[in-house]
């Protein structure tokens, strides 16, 4: 009988940690579908954005409230996962509670007993997101783009998490063996009374339903990540590694442009001349800007598998503030969309994208949203992993003005006056010095 | 106008064989839209009065391409960039200083790579090095114990990291500052970066130098003090809008400083 039990474990285990290794492939794959990018500068700088952002959780407490929760929530979901371990080695084995094998009982009681205050904070921290997403229905929790799936998304994500919990305390509570070793039972003591009167045989029933749910639990939602917001917990780490180093202002200058713009402006070279072979066709890029997901770079497709959809950014975007439909978290929620559309368009099509007629731009973000930004960088700012929505928004833009000239009349008005005479206005460049005698 | 400003050129300096301390950026606003031409006045007069060697370049500047590049147009952006990184290049500068933080921007986080290398500073920046190094004396006159609250420009905070220049200066009015709801980095927008100035704003139930200005009115200043033309437009037709001009005027730090002084 116990070796059935084992097989279906490992069964079980390769299936869950198969099918979440594939998706990951999957996702890896649709990152590396954007343009290439240099990010392998200042790499002590980025360990450091790294280990105090995500690890650090430094921009996520700048609001005080979901800051905390937050961090005990991650620290519970960290620790906890030590008991993960655990279960693993007994699933596998066959062992019970392997680890007072090789602990003593006191340091075991103190691990688990840790892991037992920690699932109750996690428990108790988790009830209040969902009372302010449901209850007291936080504004950036109901904004347009949040219906259906990712509305769903964040409630599921804290459900599961109560469920783990919850299973993690009954398991041990059950435990008539853990109980009376009494040592680590620091919560489940209070909760072993519920179940007084049962028989032991039905104790162990439920303890071992429980470790079973407990661990499927687990598995499923490790594969849920894929599809889910909480995908922030693994792409955290990269995101703030090759997250933005300039000044929030610097806005990248295209090299094809460059490029360009020296051959016009050097006298040596003769415009009319045929064009030295030497140049290289790719060193043109297909098109300027971005009207697609493949046309962003990969970390800014990374960008949009860790949005965590928290909103933060779209809170402090003055656009959205007031009314405009512009929201960053709804740009960064598209890109990553459109993305898997078109991941999943190549998984059809034999690892090859046959073109849907359709394109970030217009089917996902609107002209309307893109030209409402005022670049100010507050929803950069208010990233607490290191997501630049702003970067999205002017590579479109890009797009719309090199490639399709189709900017507001007023900005192509202010565009031709800059040409013309070196000013956003029409006054001539001779006349940039007359204040002085005014 | 009590005395002439002294405004020489770079043309003017080479002339002479002499290189000012520091270019004066003035800026597309700063040189032609009324309001800001006053900014640009009240600096200038600052920098006379501290005696600093400095230069414009007049007809020879042009627009940094900062909106075109905002609005897409990295092909405009990059040749007003390299023509008037020329320019600088020629006349060797070194130093730049500006009253507009667009212009600081572009010039010191975009022109680098484009071959234009300089040391480059906000003119609050600027002031508060002359105050530092006893160049310019700031005293509070008719400021003292006035109620300010300084508007952070996205482009001088948030974008590149200054916050404290500014605020330092005010203090130095003896004044009492007094900070908005959304100060520093989280500073709102004035509703007029990213080419947004030139164009009429996407619909919506507000526009957003309104709900910036309610943000500064609710904390009951008598002054809002600006350090970017852009923002001082759109706080100025904010506080117009909320017709509450008699109550509470909009200012650059430069003009606080040189009116507080009667220049
Ligand atoms: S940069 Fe654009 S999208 Fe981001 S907060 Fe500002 S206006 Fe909104
Ligand atoms: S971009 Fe950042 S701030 Fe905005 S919703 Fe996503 S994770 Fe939150």
């Amino acid at each position: 009988m116990e070796y059935i039990y084992k097989i279906l474990f490992a069964v079980i285990l390769i299936l869950g940690v198969g099918y979440f290794a594939k998706n990951v492939k999957k996702l890896v794959r649709n990152i590396k579908l954007g343009q290439d990018v240099d990010v392998s500068d200042n790499k002590s700088q980025r360990w450091k954005n790294m280990s105090m952002i995500a690890l650090g959780q430094s921009k996520i407490v700048r609001r005080p409230i979901s800051g905390v929760l937050h961090v005990i929530v991650y620290i519970g979901f960290i620790i906890i996962n030590i008991e993960v371990l655990e279960i693993i080695i007994d699933g596998l084995v066959g062992t019970h509670r392997v680890g007072l094998k090789f602990l003593p009982t006191s340091v075991y009681g103190f691990l688990i007993g840790t892991f037992e205050i920690l699932a109750c904070l996690v428990f108790v921290s988790v009830i209040i997101f969902w009372i302010r997403r449901n209850i007291i229905k936080l504004a950036r929790f109901w904004k347009s783009e949040m219906t259906s799936w990712p509305k769903n998304d964040g409630n599921f994500i804290l459900y599961f998490e109560m469920v783990l919990m919850t299973l993690f305390l009954v398991m041990n509570a059950t435990d008539v063996h853990f109980q009376t070793l009494n040592s680590g039972n620091i919560i489940s003591q209070f909760i072993s009374p519920w179940f007084s009167g049962l028989s032991e045989g039905t104790l162990h029933i439920i303890e071992r339903g429980a470790w079973w749910i407990h661990i499927v639990g687990i598995l499923t939602f490790l594969n849920y990540l894929y599809y889910s917001k909480h995908l922030h917990i693994l792409l955290a780490f990269p995101n703030t590694y090759y997250g933005k180093l300039e000044p929030k202002g610097q806005i990248n200058n295209l090299e094809a442009v460059t490029k360009e713009v020296q051959m016009m402006m050097d006298p040596n070279i003769d415009p009319f001349a045929a064009p030295a072979e030497e140049a290289g066709e790719e060193e043109i890029p297909a098109k300027f800007g971005a009207s697609d997901v493949q046309d962003l770079n990969w970390v800014q497709l990374l960008n949009a598998y860790t949005c965590t959809e928290c909103g933060r950014c779209t809170s402090e975007c003055p656009a959205n503030q007031t009314g405009k439909k512009l929201s960053p978290r709804k740009v960064m929620m598209d890109t990553r969309d459109r993305l898997e559309e078109v991941g999943k368009n190549i998984d059809a099509n034999n690892g090859e994208f046959k073109d849907d007629g359709k394109q970030l731009l217009d089917d996902y973000i609107t002209k309307e949203e893109l030209w409402a930004c005022t670049s100010c960088n507050a929803c950069v700012e208010a990233c607490p992993v290191s997501i630049d929505p702003l970067s999205i928004i002017l590579e479109m833009r890009r797009y719309l003005v090199m490639e399709q000239s189709a900017a507001p009349v007023e900005l192509n008005n202010m565009m031709t006056n800059i040409e013309n005479n070196g000013a956003p206005w029409p006054y001539n460049q001779m006349d940039r010095l007359n204040w002085k005698n005014e | 106008m009590s005395e002439l400003l002294k405004v020489p050129t770079m043309a003017e300096f080479m002339a002479q064989g002499k290189q000012p301390e520091v270019l004066f950026w003035v800026g597309c606003a700063g040189s032609f839209d009324d309001r800001a031409k006053k900014i640009t006045k009240a600096f200038v007069k600052l920098l006379n009065k501290a005696n600093v060697e400095f230069a414009v370049l007049g007809t020879e500047e042009s627009c940094t391409g900062d909106p075109a590049k905002r609005a897409g147009n990295e092909f405009l952006f990059q040749m007003q960039a390299v023509t008037n990184i020329e320019v600088l290049n020629a006349y060797e500068v070194k130093k730049i200083v500006t009253a507009c933080p667009h212009c600081f921007n572009t010039i010191k986080n975009e022109y680098p790579e484009l071959g234009g290398k300089y040391e480059v500073m906000h003119h609050t920046q600027f002031l508060k090095t002359l105050l530092d190094e006893r160049r310019l004396a700031i005293e509070g006159g008719k400021f003292k114990g006035k109620r300010i609250t300084f508007h952070d420009p996205c482009y001088l905070g948030r974008a590149n990291n200054v916050y404290e220049a500014p605020r330092q200066l005010i203090q130095k009015l003896e004044a009492e500052l007094v900070e908005m709801k959304n100060c520093k980095r989280n500073g709102l927008c004035c509703g007029a970066g990213g080419a947004q100035m030139f164009k009429d704003a996407e619909k919506g139930d507000k526009e957003i130098n309104v709900e910036r200005t309610e943000q500064a009115l609710n904390i009951k200043p008598e002054i809002i003090a600006a350090g970017c033309p852009f923002c001082n437009t759109m706080m100025t037709d904010g506080v117009k809008a909320k017709e509450k001009e008699a109550d509470v005027e909009v200012m650059d730090i430069a003009e606080l400083i040189a009116n507080a002084q009667d220049l």
